[in-house]
């Protein structure tokens, strides 16, 4: 049986490159994506405690958080469609209509 | 070792480097397909927990919706090569060490505090899809109401903001 502290670092370190890709790509699609896999890292953490704990409600939780990204990648590409038609560029350092 | 351990570990690796090489690869498209792999991985150590119907919807959800959009997107917008530019000093400087720290600090946590976590000895016993969808529609029912009104809002919110603009 593989004990749970090993999912958990798992989690922490697919978190970790998620952030890192987060902050590093310039690439506004290649952003969202790393949003997914944090998203992923926190779902994998999720389903490890509750296999843990004996409760089903971390594998509910789980489910909403699988509806709400793809509730949130739908609208996300529309913005990212509309930025792109408006730009011309998908780098996201050529948006920067707030920026002083 | 065991078999289960072995599994672990293989997937594991599978993962990390396919999260390594969405942050490597300079094409969207390649990180979206290495994206897909890390879904995967994630899905096979799903099942390996016991926990099914969960793996199914991450397969079906995930690997195969939300990742089918993105590539859609991608190719809409025929995204090439990402263009290179220089970072602020802050992103150059404070960035990596800052997400290492990050990673380091919650490894690090889970390592020292993950003791304490029982471990489950029976796999699979607890997550049967019956006693997971009689949890969904007794208690959980009222959020997963909302969620489809939520859904319905995304769909709206993704026409309005799609659509070609009228002259």
């Amino acid at each position: 049986m593989v004990p749970t502290q090993y999912y958990l670092v798992l989690s922490a370190i697919l978190f970790g490159l998620g952030a890192v890709a987060f902050v590093f790509r310039r690439n506004i699609i290649t952003i969202f994506m790393s949003i997914e896999l944090m998203l992923n890292a926190v779902n994998l953490a999720f389903v490890a405690f509750s296999q843990a704990r004996g409760k089903l409600d971390g594998q509910i939780f789980v489910l909403f958080v699988i509806v709400v990204a793809a509730a949130e990648a739908a609208v996300g590409l529309g913005i990212i469609i509309l930025t792109a038609r408006n730009r011309q560029s998908l780098n996201v350092e050529r948006v920067d209509l707030l920026k002083l | 070792m065991s078999a289960a351990l072995l599994t672990f570990f293989a997937l594991a690796t599978l993962a990390t480097v396919g999260a390594l090489s969405l942050i490597l690869q300079r094409h969207p498209i390649h990180s979206a397909l290495s994206l897909i792999v890390v879904m995967v991985a994630i899905a096979g150590l799903y099942l390996l927990m016991g926990a099914e119907f969960v793996a199914a919807v991450q397969i079906i959800v995930y690997g195969g919706a939300i990742m089918v959009l993105f590539i859609f997107v991608i190719m809409l917008l025929n995204a090439g090569v990402e263009e290179r530019t220089d970072f602020s000093k802050l992103a150059k400087f404070g960035g990596l060490p800052l997400a290492l720290a990050l990673t380091g600090l919650l490894a690090a946590a889970m390592v020292r505090h993950g003791s304490a976590i029982p471990n489950p000895d029976t796999p699979g016993a607890l997550a049967s899809t019956e006693t997971l969808s009689t949890l969904l529609f007794t208690t959980f029912v009222y959020p997963f109401e909302l969620t489809s009104f939520l859904i319905l809002v995304a769909i709206m919110g993704a026409l309005v903001l799609a659509q070609r603009e009228k002259n």
